[in-house]
């Protein structure tokens, strides 16, 4: 099956995770894509380094959030973490600028022909 | 204590170039065919991942020893289309139930719009999901999974009557193991969203 357990019923660990902080960037969406923009260094958080290793192709929130078996609002502060640090860079789903400049139609057009496609 | 399990997983990674992530949302009572639809059309298989609500609204916070009594977790699942190589349309399969609204804005504003299965034996399960969209403003179609068990076999019409469903909400059936079943759902909320899409900038 497609479900499998991810570990959030121990709060101490997610505090711990995150330095117990809980604030994250407001736009950080959940498919928003996270990019590297350098590889893991020694000494860093082992969260980090996963993320790092994960989004050297462009990988959303969400999915960070299932590979590494963390609830999103973590992942939202980890990734928070390496955008401050200038190590990901995230390509919001508005900020697009190819998005951005179009009429929302254009936009659904897309989404249309890409299923007929599928 | 840690017992995170990790599936060798077998990722594919997006396109290098990949810029515009898009959500559609899967909604509907428990068992009635969400992530047996996400996973008929997602080219991953669906993975499952969770967010955590603390009572305050807002991310992990310490819980002055009350852990359990002030955070309420929902998980969902979620599979992923690439449309072309820079837009990528995720699909959530998502409970319908009362506390996961209280995570709509924070996960789901944004959603192009939204799926609502029906299974015809349990109707009234949808109904909340149905109110919850309408005052969201997300638009939505409605599906109705039809198992072999639906010995009732509602017509569509009837359903539409039962649900108190305004004509301009599309009604359609699926059959959510089917993957063109489900990519035909998917096209037919794309082009009811393309409608209205026209309807607005056109005045
Ligand atoms: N006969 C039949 N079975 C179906 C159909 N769709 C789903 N099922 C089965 O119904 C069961 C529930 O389907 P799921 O896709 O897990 O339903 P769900 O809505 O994700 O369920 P929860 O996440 O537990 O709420 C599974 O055993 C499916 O194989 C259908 O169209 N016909
Ligand atoms: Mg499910």
């Amino acid at each position: 099956m497609s479900r499998r357990p991810v570990d959030t019923g121990d709060p101490d660990r997610l505090y711990t995770i995150t330095g117990g902080r809980s604030e994250a960037p407001d736009d950080l969406d959940l498919v928003s894509l996270i990019v590297s923009e350098c590889e893991p260094a020694r000494g860093m958080q082992s969260e980090h380094v996963r993320i790092l290793k994960l989004c050297r192709r462009p990988a959303a929130v969400v999915e960070i959030a299932a590979e590494l078996g963390l609830p999103v609002a973590v992942v939202r502060i980890l990734v928070g973490d390496l955008l401050a640090m200038e190590k990901v860079t995230a390509r919001h789903p508005r900020a697009a600028p190819a998005v951005a400049e179009l009429p929302e139609s254009s936009l659904l057009l897309e989404v249309l022909d890409g299923l007929r496609n599928l | 204590m840690d017992s995170v399990t990790f599936e060798p997983s077998a990722r594919t990674p997006l396109s290098a170039v990949a810029e515009t992530g898009l959500k559609i949302v899967v909604v509907g009572g428990f068992g009635v065919g969400k992530t047996t639809l996400v996973r008929s059309v997602s080219e991953i298989r669906p993975l499952n991942t969770e967010e955590v609500m603390t009572e305050a609204g807002v991310g992990i916070d310490r819980t002055a020893g009350l852990p359990d009594k002030s955070t309420t977790t929902v998980a969902f699942d979620f599979g992923r289309i690439s449309l072309s190589e820079r837009t990528v349309l995720y699909l959530f399969g998502a409970p319908g139930q009362e506390r996961f609204w209280f995570l709509w804005d924070r996960l789901f504003s944004g959603t192009l719009g939204a799926v609502v299965l029906v299974d015809t034996r349990r109707m009234s399960d949808c109904w909340y999901a149905i109110d919850r969209l309408e005052h969201h403003n997300t638009p939505f179609l409605v599906a109705v999974n039809r198992f072999e068990g639906d010995t009732n076999a509602f017509p569509l019409s009837e359903i539409r009557q039962a649900l108190a469903l305004p004509d301009h909400v599309p009604l359609i059936d699926c059959d959510a193991r089917v993957r063109a079943s489900g990519k035909n759902v998917l096209i037919t909320l794309a082009d009811h969203l393309y409608e209205l899409a026209m309807a607005r900038e056109t005045p």
